[in-house]
Order: C-alpha cells, then structure tokens, then sequence
C-alpha cells in the first residue's frame, strides 16, 4: 500500500459516512408535539414521582436500573484503571523531579473553596429533583474539589480505603432501597416508599433526593479515584 | 429570535473552529485544550436547545474532568520523558 | 436555517472531523483528542433530535402541569445524552490509561511502532 492510498482511504470513508449523515440532515423535519412516551412522562411525571424535573424522574425512577447499570460501568472503569496503572512503578533516578512547590496563591485558596466546592457539590445533588443538576453533575463537582487538592498538592496521598468505603456502602445502599421499592411500592426502584410530599419543596418526591445524593456520592467517589490513580506517580514518596 | 440564531449561527462556527484547531495544531497541549473548548461551546449550545440538565454535565464533565485527565497523563509521560 | 438544523450540522460535521482525526493521526493522545470530538457530536446530535421549536425545558416550576405535554421539549434523549456523557469520561480515562501502558512498554505514542496485529 503506497503512500497516496493511505491517505485516501480515510477521505472516501468519511465521504461516505458524510453523504449518509446529509441524507439524515436533509430529510428531517422536526416534529409538532411529543411522541407517545415522551407526552406519557409530560403529563404523568408529577402525579407519579413528585419531581419538577423531568429528566431528573426519567434518570432515577422510570430508568433507575439504567442508572443502576450505569454507576456499574463507571465502577468498573475505575478499578481496571485503577489495576492498569497499578504496577507503573517510575524509575527511581527521577524522583521528585516535575514537581515545583505550589504558590502561596494556590494553597491558600484550596484552602478556602474546598469546603465551599463541596458544600455546592451537594446542593446540586440534593436539588436534583427540584433544578437542572442531580447526582452527576453533583458528582462531577465533589471530584472537582478533589482536583483542586491534588493540584495545590501534587505529592498528596489519599485514601483509597476511604474512598472505596465511601462508594460501595452508597452502591449497597441503592440496590437496598431498590428492593424496598419492590415490598412496599410498586417494584424495583419505586420511589413511592416515601410520602411524595408537597410539590416543589426540597423534601418531596419520595426517595428520588436520597438516591441521587447516593449517586452523587457514588460517582463523586469513583471519578476521585479515577484522578488519584492517573495523577499519582509512585516516584513522588 | 433572530438574535437567538445569530448567537447559535456564531457558536457553531466557533465549536467547529475549535475542533479544526485541536485536529490540526502541532502541538499537543493545545490539541488538548481546544477540545475542551469544543465541549464547553457545545455546552452552551445544549443550553440553547433547551437542556439545561445536559449542559451543566457537558460543561463539569466533558470540559473540566477530561482534560484534567489528559493533562494529568500528558504530565506522567513527561516526567518519564524518552527512555 | 432553524436552530435545529445548525445544531444538527454541526454535530454531524463534529462527528466527520473526530473520525478524520482518529483516522488519520499518528499519535495515541491526539487519537484520543479526536474521538472525545466525535463523542460531543454525537451528543450534539441527539439532543438537537429532541429539541422541538419553542418550546421550553422539561422543569416545571413555571410551567402549569396541564400544560407540561404542550409545553416542553422531549425530556429523554436528555437523559440518554445525560449517560452518555458520564460513560463517555469513563471510556477516555480507559483510553488514556491504556495508552500510558503502551507507552511504559515501548517508550513512544507513535501507532505505527506497533506492529505485533499487522499483516
């Protein structure tokens, strides 16, 4: 295969792909209203689950085993992460060496919007149900605070126990309260084992404020892990 | 609304200026860094299709964790540099 | 030209360029550059499907409950692009973790040094 081929290969599969995709884009028209399901959660959702926001009852109710599935994956992405960079050992001659001590700025102001990052971090995944935002983003913001630690401090250690405690008594606690749901409610994930409490306040919709701030827990921990094993180098001891 | 458009029109040709930058720079680093702005432009654009949900995960996610994760490998690759 | 279809151009064109760069670059990072590109395409494109025009978010602290269905847009390729997004880091942190692997065992990010599966 000669040089030109090789450049013309990708060219005509893209080519391809692209004349598909315009085909898509030039034979779409928006639709009026909603489909079938789509309308089924617009007008079901409060009387159902309690929540404002809908995408918020799709993810943690209707779909709750998706999200279960989903936190699984994430699990298993940070531990063989976690096991692939396990036995990385750097070659001692280069100890210490990339890490310049950190300003006075940055630690100082570590210091400072730890604690307001985290506390954010948990307004997001307790409102869930309430606002744009839930266990993800909420998550997503915990491990942000994490990230600002191990800037402000490259040779920081945490602790991986801590960490693996933290996300598998919350997975435990999830897959508990979605077998609660099948006694008392509906089935698996029900989030009615709760009273749905008055619309629109920060304790309503049944479990839905707990199980996200479990997930928020849950993939705060495992996105923290997921930082610490790929910045952690064993030659900064 | 026209407005709206123009604001959409000018976030689509800046997400995709983004993406042509971060395919054809030499440089890694800023390969890195305009794909984050891609993520953060697209944010924005969810927000505008009415997704606020998804925007806020694109931008703490897509834009923040992720070139973290790329700078932070980038960084261990240097140290070690070439054997 | 409605904000659907540039939404939709663009993504579908984001998708072309990730490809093209996971396609024709030599370096392992840029490869993975390129596929997160593709990754916010997609994204991109599925939310930009269920967007109708006009129409408002599915949160209904404004909007009356009778109305919600009439109102607001379609709330589950939300939630699937929601997925996506958080599996999406999952994948790039197994990509670059792997990546570095290669590069503990070889010392270089240049794919064509890896030949053991050619033919």
């Amino acid at each position: 295969m000669n040089f030109t081929t090789r450049k013309a290969i990708p060219l005509v599969l893209l080519l391809l792909l692209g004349s598909v995709f315009y085909a898509l884009f030039a034979g779409y028209t928006p639709d009026e209203t909603l489909n079938r399901t789509a309308s089924y959660y617009a007008s079901q959702t409060v009387q159902e689950t309690g929540a404002q926001n809908v995408v918020t009852a799709i993810i943690v109710t209707y779909r709750g085993l998706d999200t279960l599935g989903e936190v699984t994956v994430l699990f298993l992405t940070a531990a063989i992460v976690g096991l692939v960079l396990a036995h990385s050992k750097a070659p001692k001659s280069r100890s210490g060496s990339g890490f310049l001590p950190s300003g006075e700025l940055l630690t100082t102001g570590t210091r400072m919007l730890v604690p307001v990052i985290l506390l954010f971090g948990a307004y997001v995944f307790l409102n869930g149900h309430l606002t744009p935002g839930g266990g993800f983003q909420g998550g997503a913001i915990v491990a942000s605070a994490i990230l600002l630690m191990l800037l402000s401090d490259p040779a920081q250690r945490f602790s991986h126990r801590l960490i693996s405690r933290i996300e598998s008594s919350a997975g435990l606690t999830y897959v508990i309260i979605g077998l609660l749901g099948m006694l008392f409610a509906g089935g698996f994930l029900d989030n009615r084992i709760l009273p749905l409490g008055s619309f629109g306040s920060i304790l309503s919709a049944g479990v839905i404020p707990l199980i996200y701030a479990l997930i928020g827990l849950k993939v705060g921990a495992e996105f923290s892990s997921i930082l610490t094993s790929l910045e952690e180098t064993e030659d900064a001891q | 609304m026209t407005l709206l458009l123009f604001m959409a029109a000018l976030l689509a040709v800046a997400t995709l200026g983004a993406a042509l930058i971060a395919l054809f720079t030499s440089s890694t680093v800023v390969a890195v860094l305009s794909a984050g702005l891609v993520s953060l432009f697209a944010s924005v654009m969810f927000l505008l299709l009415a997704a606020p949900d998804v925007a806020m995960t694109e931008a703490a996610i897509g834009s923040g964790l992720t070139t973290f994760l790329f700078f932070f490998v980038l960084g261990r690759i240097r140290r070690e540099g070439t054997k | 030209m409605s904000l659907v279809q540039l939404s939709l151009a663009t993504g579908f064109l984001l998708i072309l360029l990730g490809l093209y760069g996971a396609l024709t670059n030599r370096d392992i990072i840029r490869m993975i550059v390129s596929f997160t590109i593709a990754d916010t395409g997609v994204n991109v494109v599925l939310v930009a499907v269920g967007y109708l025009p006009g129409r408002e978010a599915p949160i209904l602290d404004t909007i009356p409950v009778a109305e919600a269905a009439s109102r607001i847009t379609d709330p589950v390729p939300q939630a699937l692009v929601l997925t996506a997004i958080v599996i999406g880091l999952g994948v790039t942190a197994l990509m670059l973790a792997y990546a570095y692997r290669l590069f503990r065992a070889r010392g270089s990010l240049d794919i064509s040094e890896f030949t053991e599966l050619k033919w």
